[in-house]
């Protein structure tokens, strides 16, 4: 089905689960307690993330215990973040980042990338995303501000709260 | 409708790529003109036929192709201080852009020199410009240690002149400010600014890249007092192509700045120990300029001369109020800057309530309508007003009222797919 019949299939980059998570965004607000904190800008229209990750020992290395979020945007960034926080929420922290090389490769795949669901779960919806050039950077602005919080979070100490 | 081209189906068909149809056979829509405007076929051809006929190095070949080149080059320059009605054609400058003019300005303002920008001076711009006339007043007032100030906005997006006394003072040696803004389509009293920056002195700088495609300019004509002392524009906003902008400065100005860039071309005379300059155009116009572009806005400026500038601001007035009735009927939209054609360039920025301006523009190019969404280059006007991004329509000379309503129709498209239809 196509919006208003037109060639460019809006509902594949509209995907009833992206609207889901935008008008009903997941995990969102900042929380404590967190050892980073970034703050990321789409610099071409203005879309901003502010996003915290709090990691706690695990079994098996460190896990994500928290990724909390303030966020302006469109509903492809609100959503991506949305899906992102629940997706890697509770994960060790090597296992979120081959998630997040997966959801990399599937927005930089220029649609030939079939996402595995297994890994990527409701951010199989965004496989449509890349074939919109324009807004594959609004998917992945959370995503990259994750793994920029993530990467100095194991080397900072936890601000406020018990890690 | 009042005001519009004549013949304007018959303008269209200059412009070839009006008749291309997009995704699903959707004829485009094209109202993304204060971003770049399209270019009709006799700019092509102009720029086509030089390199087919004409192609050889400016002021350099000794030879008939050179001076043919050469010719073709200058004609442009010709052609520009025709359009802006300036006092001098060696007034006129080739530059890349706008934003390569205004930092060519900010630049050799830093520098050494009668203009010179020191501790303790004062730059003033406004809070509507474009990131191009304000990024290069904060790099050259951040390297001399200037202070940069700026008029505010009112809530209907205008200039806030009420602090004009104490924001123009003896210590403003620059006032740098837009004709017409690119995101609340405000034209601004540039006349009186520029009389009262005068007074003490400032050197005036007007942004005219939304000025020049859509009104009429006679330099000339305006009383020194209130002319400004330099302007700037860029090709491809007036039919013309990308590459090529113009700096127009007064020769008293240009004479006391020094050069920019260095290379061939701008000089006189070059020894090891030091060299001395050409005089203005040449000594701002370092290296081999671009060429063929110079040749494409020679045309475009001769094809709206042919039409009019005041038949397209006519056209523009018509369309923009149309445009402005058109939303002012779809819920939900509340449009930034002057509510009515008055005083107001043809371009136009919205919220459409619910919908984040991405999805605007996204749902309204599945349609064949193309607009921009983001902050438009006019992040501070943006947060001035507490929004993040806006979507902006911004029509031009071959926009027909048919399309206004495709773009209408579009936004309703755009609520129902998001449900905020009621």
């Amino acid at each position: 089905m196509t919006a208003g019949g037109t060639g460019q299939d809006l509902d594949a980059l509209y995907q009833e689960i992206i609207l889901d998570h935008y008008k009903n965004p997941l995990h969102a607000g900042l929380r404590e307690p967190y050892e980073a904190e970034v703050h990321h800008v789409n610099p071409t229209c203005g879309d901003e993330v502010t996003l915290r990750v709090h990691v706690s020992p695990g079994e098996d290395g460190d896990v994500v215990a928290d990724v909390s979020y303030d966020a302006v945007g469109c509903s492809i960034s609100q959503a991506s973040t949305s899906v992102m926080s629940d997706l890697l929420i509770g994960k060790p922290v090597a296992e979120a980042l081959t998630v997040h090389e997966e959801f990399l490769a599937l927005m930089q795949g220029k649609g030939t990338v079939e996402p595995d669901e297994d890994v990527l779960e409701d951010g199989v919806a965004f496989a449509g995303v890349a074939k919109f050039p324009a807004r594959i950077k609004c998917a992945l602005l959370s995503w990259m501000a994750w793994k920029d919080a993530v990467s100095s979070a194991s080397t900072t100490q936890s601000n406020g709260g018990d890690a | 409708m009042d005001g519009l081209l004549p013949q304007l189906d018959v303008v269209r068909k200059d412009f070839p790529i009006l008749e291309r149809t997009l995704a699903g056979n959707r004829p485009l829509v094209y109202l993304d003109s204060a971003n770049t405007s399209q270019k009709p076929q006799c700019v092509i051809d102009a720029m086509v036929d030089h390199l087919e006929h004409h192609n050889a190095n400016v002021a350099r070949a000794m030879h008939q192709l050179g001076a043919e080149s050469s010719e073709a080059f200058e004609a442009a320059r010709d052609t520009v201080a025709e359009f802006l009605g300036a006092p001098s054609r060696d007034e006129v400058i080739f530059t890349k852009n706008a934003s390569e003019a205004l930092n060519l300005l900010a630049n050799t303002m830093a520098w050494a020199g009668d203009r010179q920008v020191g501790e303790g001076d004062e730059v003033l711009v406004t809070e509507m410009e474009h990131h191009s006339n304000i990024v290069p007043w904060q790099l050259l007032t951040q390297r001399t240690g200037a202070t940069l100030r700026w008029f505010g906005l009112t809530d209907d997006g205008r200039l806030d002149l009420s602090d004009v006394d104490s924001l123009i003072t003896e210590r403003t040696k620059v006032v740098s400010l837009t004709w017409v803004s690119n995101m609340l389509g405000t034209v601004n009293d540039v006349a009186a600014i520029a009389r009262r920056a005068h007074e003490v002195g400032a050197v005036v700088v007007v942004d005219a890249a939304q000025a020049a495609p859509q009104m009429p300019i006679d330099l000339a004509s305006m009383p020194v007092e209130e002319r400004p002392d330099a302007l700037v524009f860029t090709g491809h906003k007036t039919v013309g192509p990308t590459g090529i902008g113009v700096l127009w400065g007064s020769r008293a100005l240009l004479d006391a700045l020094p050069p920019f860039l260095g290379g061939g071309e701008m000089i006189e005379t070059v020894r090891m120990e030091g060299s001395t300059y050409a005089g203005i155009p040449h000594k701002f116009e370092a290296g081999t300029p671009p060429i063929v572009e110079a040749v494409g806005l020679g045309a475009a400026l001769r094809y709206l001369t042919d039409l009019g500038m005041d038949a397209v601001a006519a056209h523009e007035h018509a369309i923009t109020a149309y445009a402005l009735e058109g939303l002012a009927g779809v819920p939900g939209v509340t449009v930034l800057g002057p509510q009515d054609a008055a005083d107001r360039g043809g371009a136009i920025a919205f919220e459409l309530a619910g919908v984040h301006p991405h999805d605007v523009a996204q749902v309204l190019d599945s349609r064949g309508v193309a607009v921009r969404a983001g902050h438009h280059c006019a992040r501070p006007a943006h947060a001035r007003f507490g929004v993040q991004s806006t979507t902006r329509m911004s029509s031009y000379l071959y926009t027909t009222p048919a399309e206004v309503d495709a773009f209408v129709e579009a936004l309703e498209a755009a609520r129902t797919y998001f449900g905020v239809a009621s």
